[in-house]
């Protein structure tokens, strides 16, 4: 066990981990926080997914001594109820769950690839959220509420 | 079911699902002698709130705010908004002042599960939540009138405020009139439910409540809950099927950090440790000595395993007792068989439960979907009384029917029990997938005889159906995984050869094709015109575990019989849509039939198309059709597919759907689960299936077991609500994808003249069958 600092949605917390603790166990154990979620463990699913440094991290097979350090955004860090986010807000124009279960990975999935691709394909999109699953099977109304994101944040 | 039938307990005060779930005769395939101990177990369970009285569905509190009760829960499919807008419309308040409560032991009802598209029969008709509304409502009403002693019809309500329509300063509200005390009151049979021309909250497009949480990562699922003091469990699961313990080395655990206790019962072993991590990592290195597995049938024959299975438990649905004959007088006789795998539920979150068992008493949070049964089996597994254990439902990653949600509560619950304090346990990957109970493979023959126009004489449907396990009724917990490890047996398979005739029509799971006339004693009870027909299910002992799989049983049933009336129409030259309508008798099946070619601008001609070309890209279309469970809600399908005829990778371009399902309660919730479940569909036609080597399971995760993903290119689909505010509510979410398989496969042998009849459609699937066609 060792001290590990770890900034999330802007606050630091220093914890005392195993340095290989999966950093999904950090943030919904020791910070209890209700975004990041277990899907599969194996980096398979996306349920876990949150953006380090821009980038969609799976949360549970990455080591928290990886992120140490390193900016740490979660579902919940992107907008609460009251202050969505605008990506947040087209799931919802769209009405784009079912379970809700897979959200955060889709949701911040999206979030980082359009972010760094705005001007991305509808192709390209299809590829960047291939990694991620919607056992619900919302995909009509999740990839029309990113296309909506897509275009409101291109205005 | 016969409507007298239905009256008649309806009469009695049970609902249509508590007869199928009591009524062992007329349960086929999979839950045939599950439904036997519900009979012993009679209705609902002792000490639940009474379905026949309002105050175990509504209250009033003194500001006006109404609480609904409801044994039906929010599973991801909406229904829990839907029932928010019942009772809205029902007591004229506005949808936020009503709160609505669903499954809890200490609080509602006893509903059996939230199943096979049950919700909104079960409440949104004349019984239950509805009527207890209704009944709330004129009670309300009456309480007025004689205050003021005016007549009812001299009142308006609107806004939980009652008014003298001549006397407006005459006004009382819910709270000043009843907040805070009971009604006292039976639900009135008689009590007139809103009519739907007068709707103004139901049949709206309501939002989910629930959304704004969900979508910023607040909502709190099962996943979720902590309790003070809280540990962690893993389970440690027998390497091969039927594997059994010999030992178990506690010391090889013993300088992990946080382990708590190793804890064996049986063949049950799990242990619990500070953190979920250290549980992980501990259960790896569990030294556990287990027996060889019993050993698996080869996967590669499977199906013709199945087939020579004994013994066997035969049913028949339909006998006209003159099909051999009638087969001997056809012009033309076709015989095709068709198969259909085990496939899983895969809930992209694995399941999860905390209990909290403190002596002889428990909490338990769990994503059951029957938390009375859960309640009393759980009970069993722990040795507790029933009436001291407290279920309290908790959302789970969507299940789709019997995912891990039972058995891992039994973990939870036993690893609670060993330690005295509460536990979380989350399954891994593999342990919800490699022991989940499977939905159920299918062998299906058919056959029929035409006559010399063409028609069809005859139809004989025969079936064979594996089975072991299934929902935890009200006293078997041995039907999941974790109740077996412990000692409990699943619900036998009772042989029984030859079936007796049918006594009475049911066709909850299928069976019976929509164009036969389902006659017993002497009145047509299906939705078609072939008058001599036999569908004969034969449930044979499953190597895995097995139960409901949306639109299981219906899904498999309806591939083989909308694939095979393709085939029957292709053999006359027939279009498949006209050919269907052709022996079609009931027009509400007809309606959404025609009503999903119009909107598809059906192309009609005989299939497959003319001229089809042998290489390349060719592209067609294929139609399906569906009275759900033979009485709950009726859809079509119309699927546009593209065939890449060198690689076999099949493209679903563009599916239109038509629906009826009585007056709809909320369109939106109705396109968003039509929307699910046609996609679902195609990612389980195209390509989920179960493998197995000789001795254990081997698709486990998502390399291996296959699920189309978000970002694949999905078709266009189109929706086509029928709203029937003069019918009975029915099921809406097993609709579309109880049709996909058979849409699809019409479809590719419309573009190829290649008939596929066994699902997932694999590209080398495809290929073979281009390869074999003449």
């Amino acid at each position: 066990m060792s001290a590990i600092t770890l900034k999330v949605n802007g606050q630091s917390h220093t914890l005392d981990l195993d340095p290989a603790t999966p950093l999904l166990y950090a943030l919904s154990d020791d910070l209890a926080l209700r975004g990041p979620k277990f899907g599969c463990g194996l980096g398979q699913c996306g349920a876990c997914t949150v953006i380090v440094k821009g980038q969609a991290v799976r949360s549970c097979v990455t080591p928290v001594k990886a992120v140490a350090g390193s900016e740490i955004t979660t579902l919940e860090g992107l907008g609460a109820v009251d202050n969505l986010h605008p990506i947040q807000k087209a799931f919802l124009v769209e009405r784009a769950a079912q379970c809700g279960f897979c959200l955060n990975g889709i949701i911040l999935t999206a979030k980082a690839f359009l972010d760094k691709n705005p001007q991305a394909s509808d192709q390209e999109i299809q590829q960047a959220m291939s990694t991620v699953l919607c056992r619900c099977f919302t995909n009509v109304r999740m990839l029309a509420a990113i296309r909506r994101y897509q275009q409101e944040t291109a205005r | 079911m016969t409507r007298g039938a239905r009256a008649a307990l309806q009469q009695a005060g049970f609902s249509r699902r508590d007869f199928l779930k009591t009524s062992g005769a007329l349960i086929v395939g999979f839950s045939a002698s599950h439904s036997l101990l519900h009979a012993q177990g009679g209705g609902p369970t002792p000490g639940s709130p009474s379905l026949n009285q309002v105050d175990s569905w509504i209250a009033i509190a003194a500001d006006g705010s109404v609480t609904a009760y409801s044994g039906k829960e929010e599973l991801g499919q909406g229904i829990s908004t839907a029932q928010i807008q019942l009772v809205a419309e029902e007591l004229c308040v506005p949808i936020e002042r009503v709160k609505l409560i669903y499954c809890d032991t200490a609080l509602t009802p006893d509903q059996a599960h939230t199943s096979g598209s049950q919700s909104h029969p079960a409440n949104f008709n004349k019984d239950n939540l509805a009527q207890a509304g209704a009944t709330a409502r004129e009670a309300l009403l009456k309480l007025a009138a004689n205050r003021w002693a005016v007549p009812v019809d001299q009142l308006t309500v609107a806004d939980g405020i009652l008014t003298v329509k001549n006397n407006p300063s005459k006004k009382t509200s819910y709270g000043e009139l009843v907040g805070g005390k009971k009604f006292n009151l039976t639900l009135d049979r008689k009590a007139q439910r809103k009519p739907p021309s007068q709707w103004t909250v139901l049949g709206q497009p309501v939002m989910r409540p629930d959304l704004p949480a969900l979508i910023s990562g607040q909502f709190e699922f099962v996943h979720n809950v902590r309790l003070p003091g809280m540990l962690h469990g893993q389970v440690v699961r027998p390497p091969a099927v039927g594997a059994t313990v010999i030992g178990v080395d506690e010391n090889s655990v013993k300088d992990m950090p946080g382990v708590v206790k190793v804890v064996v019962r049986k063949n049950f072993v799990g242990l619990v440790a500070e953190k979920p991590w250290q549980a992980i990592q501990a259960a790896a290195k569990l030294k556990v000595d287990w027996t060889p597995g019993a050993g698996l049938p080869n996967h590669a024959d499977f199906y013709q395993h199945l087939r020579n299975q004994k013994p066997t438990r035969d049913t028949l649905l339909v006998d006209s007792k003159d099909v051999e004959q009638r087969l001997a007088e056809s012009a033309s006789v076709l015989n095709a068989t068709y198969l259909h795998p085990y496939q899983m539920h895969g809930s992209v979150g694995s399941s999860c439960a905390v209990a909290d068992v403190q002596g002889d008493h428990a909490t338990i949070y769990s994503p059951t979907q029957a938390v009375w049964y859960q309640r009393n089996t759980a009970a069993m597994i722990l040795g507790l009384k029933p009436e001291n254990l407290h279920v309290i439902y908790r959302p789970g990653s969507g299940c789709y029917g019997l995912n891990g949600a039972d058995t891992v509560t039994y973990d939870a619950a036993l690893l609670s029990q060993a330690v005295g304090k509460p536990v979380r346990v989350q399954l891994s990957r593999k342990d919800e997938m490699a022991w989940e109970n499977f939905g159920n493979a299918y062998v299906i023959e058919q056959r029929a005889g035409l006559d010399a126009k063409g028609n069809i004489l005859a139809w004989l449907h025969e079936s064979w159906s594996p089975t072991l396990g299934n929902r935890p009724g009200p006293g078997t917990p041995g039907n999941v995984i974790t109740g077996l490890l412990v000692g409990f047996e699943p619900e036998p398979l009772v042989p029984r050869s030859p079936a007796p005739d049918p006594r009475s029509y049911n066709n909850g799971s299928n069976g019976v094709p929509s164009y036969v006339a389902g006659r017993i004693d002497g009145a047509n009870c299906g939705t078609g015109t072939i008058k001599s027909e036999r569908v004969l299910l034969h449930s044979v002992r499953s190597p895995f575990w097995t139960g409901p799989l949306r639109s299981p049983a219906r899904i498999q049933n309806t591939f083989a019989h909308e694939c095979f009336m393709d085939e029957l129409a292709s053999r006359v030259k027939a279009d498949p849509l006209e050919y269907r309508l052709r022996h079609l008798s009931d027009p509400r099946l007809t309606g959404v039939v025609k009503a999903a070619a119009k909107a598809a601008n059906w192309d009609a001609r005989p299939s497959p198309k003319p001229e089809v070309r042998k290489t390349g890209i060719v592209t067609g279309r294929g139609i399906a059709c569906v009275l759900y469970e033979g009485d709950n809600g009726y859809s079509a399908m119309v699927a546009e597919v593209e065939v890449n005829q060198d690689s076999g990778k099949i493209a679903v371009k563009h599916i239109v759907v038509a629906t009826d399902c009585g007056p709809i309660s909320n369109p939106d919730g109705l396109r968003n689960q039509i929307e699910g479940g046609a996609l679902q569909g195609a990612s389980r036609a195209l390509m989920e299936e179960v493998t197995w080597d000789d001795q254990k399971v081997t698709s486990f995760d998502w390399a291996t077991y296959h699920s189309l993903p978000l970002g694949f290119e999905i078709p266009r689909i189109e929706s086509v609500l029928l709203n029937r505010p003069d019918q009975a509510a029915t099921g809406a979410g097993e609709l579309s994808i109880t049709l996909v398989p058979a849409a699809i496969g019409n479809a590719i042998f419309d573009a190829t003249g290649a008939r596929i009849r066994q699902v997932p459609f694999t590209p080398e699937r495809v290929k073979a069958a281009l390869a074999a066609r003449a």
